[in-house]
């Protein structure tokens, strides 16, 4: 068993899933929020030449799936050091 | 030079190009045959799994659908993506430090039976073929339209090619050969797009270019001037929607789960050498993808501000037919644009309604599909980009087609051979088989792709839904669920399946009438349904793992283990 004790692996999982939690809120909010659920509120609101609602379904959502992905590399990455289960 | 010319000249360069990758990439065994070995660094596998990702379909027909569909195009956008945000958080560090080599290895393992892992080779098959046939026929197209040979001679040479660097490479040389697959297919992609948003809006970049001011001097947004365009030809206006939300909300969904159980896609995880990295390929892979996904719709905007203006005229007067541009001559040959004169002033026009409908003022039919294709023919570019383009889109077919074959001869050779009839078999005779597999995949997918069976958009339909409703919830539940067990896992998927199957095959194939939004359950089209047999599979999943006993202690024990990174080895047999 890689970890120190029990505790430390509970606290690990639970962690990992809050940080899970997090990111799909985000995920679920720009996508299925602000492009689809809330697209015609936000259609009302002007950014650059597009409707805000528009831009998030063809483009906002996208850019923050991208980020998502890496936010989600650094934490785990971090986590991995700080419970000493890295692969290193 | 002619166009037909340079096409020849680029295509047959980007072929010897992949041609002498696989050559310097071959595999020597199955190790390397299936997972590369499990030693690709992670921008180059992020790379490689954007161009697997990337098909035809999203190089030639997703920004022409977008361009025809307005803001509904967006569930391709967000559905397609977003499904990657969902395998690469809850799926891929997972299923790497399991590390085995297919997604029914992994089921068959984590649900301790053989029928859970026969049901998944099957499904995995099933999905795979149905694209890849998809893929062949894009070539035949791309070869007929640009080269002027024969579909079916086009879709023999494009077999011939993936044939040889997958039988010889496996997946270390399609690994390799996708990377130089997907630079020609970006560049290809990214080059007419630059030059249109340059000579419209004069911005570089066409993600800003889709949101600014036309250059023509009357100072309207794009997009502004493509809505009055559309309201005034009688479409919906293109911003805003025609779909139904909770529609827009379930397809969108379905693409997502859907895209996150592709067998072929799963896949690529294994190729890296550690968990840490299989995070990191994830997040390159979708920065690559982003790249073509932001791009499209700006493409498919701006592609349909120059079609209507180019048919319809500066004055929306409509054009002369004589005096039509050679793409519109060159694309009515292949049955892709038709003109119906209707009022015979002699003058094209395109407006909303059918071509054969006297009520309405259009008279061409546009096939959707040749937006990307046609773009820089209506934009008058150079034909080196019209030639690039076709490297391109070939490029984008035939880096699919190959991860799909490679997906196929695994589950022939290691799930069904090693698995479950010949346990014993040698590493040397397994990978005699993969690629004897491979070889007969690749012939069946041929003949599919000259032969097209009428349906094979619904049966796309079809993949995606089975794919969210079957390997989604029970690999989510393999993961995240210590304690579920083999009953909850089988009835979950087979309830799954049979629900969207059954409503998918209502709607298209028994009373393709009756498809119609009055009809749909909720209002959700079949398109859609994913979504809901998912809900349905992971409920009944759950009642009949209540009612039985839960699974044995050594594979909660393995569970946890993939839990956390520390001991990935190389993906490997056992």
């Amino acid at each position: 068993m890689a970890f120190k004790n029990d505790d430390d692996k509970k606290a690990y999982w639970k962690e990992n899933l809050a940080l899970l939690a997090k990111l799909l809120v985000v995920w679920f909010v720009v996508s299925f929020g602000a492009g689809i659920l809330l697209v015609d509120v936000l259609n009302q609101i002007q950014f650059f030449g597009f409707k805000l609602g528009f831009w998030f379904a063809q483009q906002g959502s996208i850019y923050v799936f991208v980020a998502l992905i890496f936010v989600y590399m650094a934490k785990m990455n971090a986590m991995d050091k700080k419970y000493g289960v890295d692969e290193e | 030079m002619d166009v037909q010319f340079l096409t020849f000249l680029i295509v047959g360069g980007s072929f010897a190009l992949y041609i002498g990758i696989a050559i310097w990439a071959r595999a020597g065994s199955t190790n390397e045959f299936y997972v590369a070995g499990g030693g690709v660094p992670p921008v180059l596998n992020g790379m490689a799994t954007a161009a697997d990702w990337m098909s035809a379909a999203s190089f030639i027909s997703m920004a022409g659908l977008v361009s025809f569909m307005g803001y509904d195009g967006a569930v391709y956008l967000m559905g397609w993506t977003g499904g990657y945000v969902l395998l690469a958080l809850c799926l891929a560090p997972y299923l790497r430090k399991f590390g085995k080599f297919t997604v029914p290895d992994f089921i068959g393992d984590r649900y301790y039976s053989q029928t859970a892992r026969t049901v998944a080779v099957f499904c995995a098959i099933f999905v795979c073929f149905t694209y890849v046939a998809g893929q062949m026929r894009g070539v035949g197209v791309v070869f007929s339209r640009f080269l002027e040979v024969d579909i079916v001679a086009g879709v023999i040479i494009g077999m011939a090619i993936v044939f040889f660097y997958t039988v010889l490479g496996g997946m270390k040389g399609i690994t390799y050969t996708q990377v130089a697959q997907y630079c020609v297919l970006i560049f290809a992609y990214l080059v007419p797009v630059v030059f249109i948003s340059m000579m419209v809006t004069g911005h570089i970049l066409p993600q800003t270019g889709f949101g600014a001011t036309l250059t023509d001097g009357s100072g309207m947004y794009m997009l502004d001037k493509l809505d009055q365009l559309s309201t005034e030809l009688g479409f919906h206006e293109y911003t805003t929607g025609s779909k139904s939300t909770i529609d827009v909300f379930f397809i969108t969904f379905a693409l997502m789960v859907g895209t996150a159980g592709l067998p072929h896609v799963i896949v690529r995880f294994f190729t890296v050498p550690k968990v840490r990295d299989a995070r990191k390929s994830a997040g390159w892979a979708l920065a690559f993808i982003a790249i073509l996904y932001t791009t499209a719709p700006s493409l498919a905007a701006f592609g349909r501000v120059n079609m209507i203006e180019t048919i319809n005229g500066p004055d929306m007067q409509g054009t002369p037919y004589s005096q039509a541009p050679t793409w519109i001559k060159n694309w009515e040959q292949t049955g892709l644009i038709e003109f119906n004169d209707k009022n015979g002033d002699g003058r094209m026009f395109y407006a909303a309604g059918s071509i054969d409908d006297p009520q309405s003022a259009n008279e061409m039919r546009v096939d959707r599909d040749i937006m990307v294709m046609a773009n820089p023919e209506i934009a008058e570019l150079p034909a080196w980009v019209i030639a690039l383009v076709a490297a391109g889109a070939v490029a984008a077919a035939l880096s699919t087609s190959a991860g799909l074959l490679l997906v196929i001869s695994t589950s022939v050779s290691h799930d069904l051979l090693k698995r479950n009839y010949m346990p014993n078999i040698t590493d040397k005779a397994e990978l005699f088989y993969a690629r004897l597999a491979a070889g007969v995949a690749i012939v069946i997918a041929g003949y599919f792709g000259i032969n097209p069976p009428g349906f094979v958009a619904q049966v796309v339909a079809f993949a995606f839904g089975l794919a969210a409703s079957s390997f989604f919830p029970a690999i989510i539940m393999g993961i995240f669920s210590t304690r579920m067990n083999d009953k909850g896992a089988i009835a979950g998927m087979v309830a799954g399946i049979a629900f969207t199957a059954s409503y998918i095959i209502y709607f298209k194939f028994i009373n393709a009438d009756a498809n119609t939004a009055e009809n749909w359950w909720f209002g959700i089209s079949p398109e859609g349904i994913g979504t809901l047999g998912m809900l349905v599979n992971f409920v009944v999943a759950f009642v009949v793992f209540k009612l039985t006993k839960e699974a044995p202690q050594e594979i909660q024990e393995l569970v946890e283990s993939i839990r956390y990174p520390k001991g990935a080895g190389e993906a490997s047999a056992h």
